[in-house]
C-alpha cells in the first residue's frame, strides 16, 4: 500500500517502536520562546543534564515583548523577567538566541521559514500549538507542551503516539478578494474546532497549491484551530523558489541534491487516509467569524445561524452574548473600534503589500484605531525599504515592531473589554485580545476596508 | 511526578463546551517561569469580575460543587499547547478531568503532570451532569490501573482507554524524560544513519 507524505517523514524519524502505540520520534529542528521554555530549562537543571544537541534548537523572543521602542528596557518587571531568563538559560545552555534588538527576531514562526531553517522533510517542534505554520513546506511540525520541549532538551526526541491522517482537497479557483485565510477559515467552519482532533491534516488539490509559501503558511497555522496536530503541503517549485538562498538553505550542489530528495516527498496515488474531505474553491468567499471558537465562521454575507438543537446550545448562546450578537444577525456594517493585522498566521511581507496596496491614498476612519505589526525585524525592514510605512503613516495605520503583539493578551497590546476587533490572527476565545475583548477574525483585506470604513464590509466591494 | 491509581471525590460540574486553554489560564498569567502557583488564577475571568471580586455564578465559587474532578463539555482544552493550563488544574487541586471529548494537545500535558484525562461518551458524561445537578455530593471513583470510572450511588460502572505505556508512567510516578535518557544509544545510532543532503 502506499505512503502519505506524512506517513513518509513520520516513518523517516522513528527511532523506535515500544510495542503499543508508542513510538520514539526524531526531531530535526525545535524553536523555543520565552514563554513555554523557562519550566523545561529548569527541569534539565534539576536534573544536572545538559541540552543534547543544542545546535537544533533556535530561541527567540515574541510573546512578551512590547512592540514600541523595543530598544528600551521591557517595562513591565514579570515579562522583563521571563525574556531575561531565556538570554540567560541560552548562554548556560549553548543555544543560538535571536533576542530583541537581534536582526532575525521574530514571531518564531515567522522567523523559522524566513531563514530558512524551516525545510521540506523535516520534524519540527515548538511549545507553540501554532507549530503547524512550518508544515507549509512538507515538513511534520507541531506544537508541544514544556514537558515535552524538555524531553527534546534532553534527547532530541519525544515520545509519541502517530496520529490518523485527513486529506483536505481544495479544488478550483477561488473567487475575486479570496484569501488564504478566507480558505482555510471557510474549512474549519465546515469542520468545527474539533473536526480535526487526533488528525494530522494533507492540503492538497489546485487552489492550495496556486498559493504562494506565505498562503500556504496562513493555512497551515490554523490547522490547530479545527484540533488537528498539524497540517502539511506537499513541496514543489514554489517551496525551493522560496528557500533557495536563505541564510539556513542548502547551498549549490547540496541545494540540488536537496530538491531531488524533496521532490520524493508527496503522497503514492494509491494512499490511504482515515478521512477526505473535499471543498469547491468556487464557494469560498470572504470569511468572518462571529463567535468565541474559530469554527464559528461565516460568509461575510451570510446572517448569524440559529443554535442547533441540544448539548451545546448553552455554549452557543453564551458566545453570542459575549460577542454581543444575536442570532440571524448579519455583519456587514457592523461598527469596530480596532483592527490588528499581525500574528503568526498574517503578519509575513505578502500580507502587509497587500494591505498596503489596498490602503494607498486612503484613511483609517476616525473611529478605529489601526495596529499593524510586522512578523519579524526582517520583515519590517522589507516594508521600510519598500516603502510601505509611508502608506501606513499616510492611511492613519501605525507600523509596530515585531511580535506576538495583540493575538494573545499577555503583552501590552490588548483589546479594552467590550469593543469589537477585526483581527487577522487566529483565535477569537473570550478574552484572547484582552479581557473581554471581542474578535472578529478575516483576511488582512477585510481587516484593511473595514479599517477605511470604519465598520465591517464586504471588500469585494471595493475590488475591481 | 506524584504516582497516581485510585481516586474517590465528588465533581465539580462546568457543563460547557469548547472549554480553551485560554479561559482555563488567560495568557497575562503566564509569565511565571516555575511550574507553581497558576491554581490561583485558573479559569480567571470565569472567576473574577474585573474589580477582583467573586463571579458568584460561577461553579468554583459555588460551595455546593468541591472535589478533585472536574466535569466539563466536549472539546476541554482546545486552543493554545499552553502547559499551564494543566498545571493550573493541577495545582488547583484537580486530579481528574471528565469529558466526552479531548484537545490532543491538552490531553498530552495532563498526563505528563499526573492529571487524569477520562473520556466518556456522550451519554455517560451526560448523565455524570444529571447526577450531580440532584446530589451534589455524589461521589465518583477512577481506578486507573483497571481503567474505571464509576459513579457510586447508582452502581454504573464503565471503561476509558488510555495508552498503555502512559499508564505505567503514571501508576508509578516516571516521567518520558527517565526513558528518553536512557535511551540515547539508539537515538545517536538513529542520527548515524538518518538521511542527511
Amino acid at each position: 500500500m502506499g505512503k502519505t507524505l506524512f506517513d513518509k517523514i513520520w516513518d523517516a524519524h522513528v527511532v523506535k517502536n515500544l510495542g503499543g502505540s508508542t513510538q520514539i520520534l526524531y526531531i530535526d529542528r525545535h524553536l523555543i520562546h520565552e514563554v513555554t521554555s523557562p519550566q523545561a530549562f529548569a527541569g534539565l537543571e534539576k536534573r544536572g543534564i545538559s541540552v543534547f544537541r543544542p545546535q537544533k534548537t533556535i530561541a527567540t523572543a515574541d510573546h512578551n515583548v512590547p512592540t514600541l521602542n523595543q530598544h528600551l528596557p521591557i517595562k513591565e518587571e514579570l515579562s522583563r523577567f521571563q525574556v531575561d531568563k531565556l538570554i540567560e538559560n541560552c548562554q548556560k545552555f549553548g543555544i543560538e538566541l535571536y533576542g530583541l534588538g537581534h536582526p532575525n527576531q521574530g514571531i518564531v514562526h515567522v522567523i523559522g521559514p524566513e531563514l530558512g531553517i524551516t525545510q521540506p522533510g523535516l520534524t519540527m517542534v515548538c511549545g507553540d500549538s501554532h507549530t503547524s505554520t512550518h508544515g507549509a513546506f512538507g515538513c511534520v511540525a507541531f506544537g508541544i507542551g514544556t514537558s515535552q520541549v524538555e524531553q527534546v532538551f534532553a534527547s532530541q526526541s519525544l515520545m509519541q503516539t502517530k496520529p490518523k491522517k485527513m486529506l483536505i482537497k481544495v479544488e478550483g479557483q477561488v473567487g475575486k478578494g479570496v484569501l488564504a485565510k478566507d480558505i482555510i477559515l471557510y474549512i474549519i467552519s465546515k469542520l468545527s474546532a474539533s473536526g480535526g482532533t487526533g488528525y494530522f491534516v494533507e492540503y492538497a488539490g489546485s487552489a492550495i497549491r496556486e498559493l504562494s509559501m506565505e498562503g500556504r503558511m496562513t493555512v497551515c497555522n490554523m490547522s490547530i484551530e479545527m484540533g488537528a496536530r498539524g497540517g502539511m503541503i506537499a513541496p514543489d517549485q514554489t517551496t525551493y523558489d522560496y528557500i533557495k538562498g536563505r541564510p539556513f538553505a542548502p547551498e549549490e550542489s547540496a541545494f540540488e541534491k536537496a530538491v531531488a530528495y524533496w521532490e520524493t516527498l508527496k503522497s503514492d496515488p494509491d494512499a490511504q487516509y482515515d478521512k477526505v474531505y473535499e471543498f469547491d474553491a468556487a464557494d469560498i468567499t470572504p470569511m468572518i467569524t462571529y463567535g468565541t471558537n474559530p469554527g464559528m465562521g461565516m460568509k461575510i454575507t451570510d446572517h448569524i445561524p440559529t443554535a442547533q438543537e441540544g448539548s451545546g446550545s448553552t455554549t452557543y448562546q453564551k458566545s453570542l452574548a459575549y460577542m454581543g450578537l444575536a442570532e440571524g444577525d448579519e455583519l456587514i456594517g457592523h461598527p469596530i473600534q480596532h483592527v490588528f493585522i499581525g500574528s503568526c498566521t498574517n503578519s509575513r511581507i505578502e500580507d502587509l503589500r497587500l494591505v498596503a496596496e489596498f490602503v494607498k491614498g486612503k484613511q483609517k476612519a476616525p473611529n478605529v484605531q489601526v495596529m499593524i505589526v510586522p512578523g519579524s525585524k526582517h520583515v519590517e525592514k522589507q516594508a521600510k525599504e519598500e516603502g510601505l510605512d509611508v502608506i501606513f503613516k499616510e492611511a492613519g495605520f501605525e507600523l509596530r515592531e515585531p511580535g506576538c503583539s495583540a493575538c494573545l493578551g499577555m503583552n501590552e497590546d490588548k483589546i479594552p473589554a467590550g469593543e469589537y476587533c477585526i483581527s487577522t490572527s487566529n483565535r477569537n476565545f473570550e478574552g484572547r485580545q484582552g479581557p473581554g475583548a471581542r474578535t472578529l477574525l478575516a483576511s488582512p483585506l477585510m481587516a484593511a476596508a473595514s479599517a477605511i470604513e470604519g465598520k465591517i464590509v464586504d471588500v469585494r466591494a471595493y475590488l475591481n | 511526578m506524584e504516582p497516581i491509581n485510585h481516586i474517590q471525590s465528588t465533581a465539580v460540574p462546568l457543563p460547557m463546551e469548547e472549554i480553551d486553554t485560554d479561559q482555563i489560564i488567560p495568557a497575562r498569567f503566564l509569565k511565571a517561569t516555575t511550574r507553581e502557583g497558576f491554581g490561583d488564577n485558573l479559569f480567571r475571568d470565569w472567576r473574577f469580575n474585573s474589580d477582583q471580586t467573586l463571579k458568584k455564578d460561577f461553579v468554583l465559587n459555588n460551595p455546593t460543587y468541591t472535589g478533585s474532578i472536574l466535569v466539563a463539555g466536549s472539546n476541554f482544552g482546545c486552543g493554545s499547547s499552553r502547559e499551564h493550563a494543566a498545571w493550573a488544574l493541577y495545582d488547583y487541586g484537580f486530579r481528574a478531568v471528565v469529558s466526552s471529548f479531548f484537545a490532543d494537545i491538552f490531553k498530552g500535558n495532563a498526563l505528563n503532570n499526573g492529571l487524569l484525562p477520562i473520556q466518556v461518551t456522550p451519554e455517560v458524561l451526560f448523565q455524570c451532569f444529571e447526577a450531580i445537578e440532584k446530589n451534589p455530593k455524589v461521589t465518583f471513583q477512577i481506578d486507573l490501573e483497571n481503567q474505571t470510572f464509576n459513579r457510586t450511588d447508582a452502581g454504573i460502572s464503565v471503561s476509558f482507554e488510555i495508552d498503555a505505556y502512559k499508564k505505567e508512567c503514571l501508576l508509578n510516578g516516571y516521567d518520558d524524560i527517565d526513558y528518553l535518557l536512557s535511551q540515547h544509544d539508539e537515538i545517536k545510532a538513529f542520527e548515524q544513519q538518518a538521511i542527511r543532503f
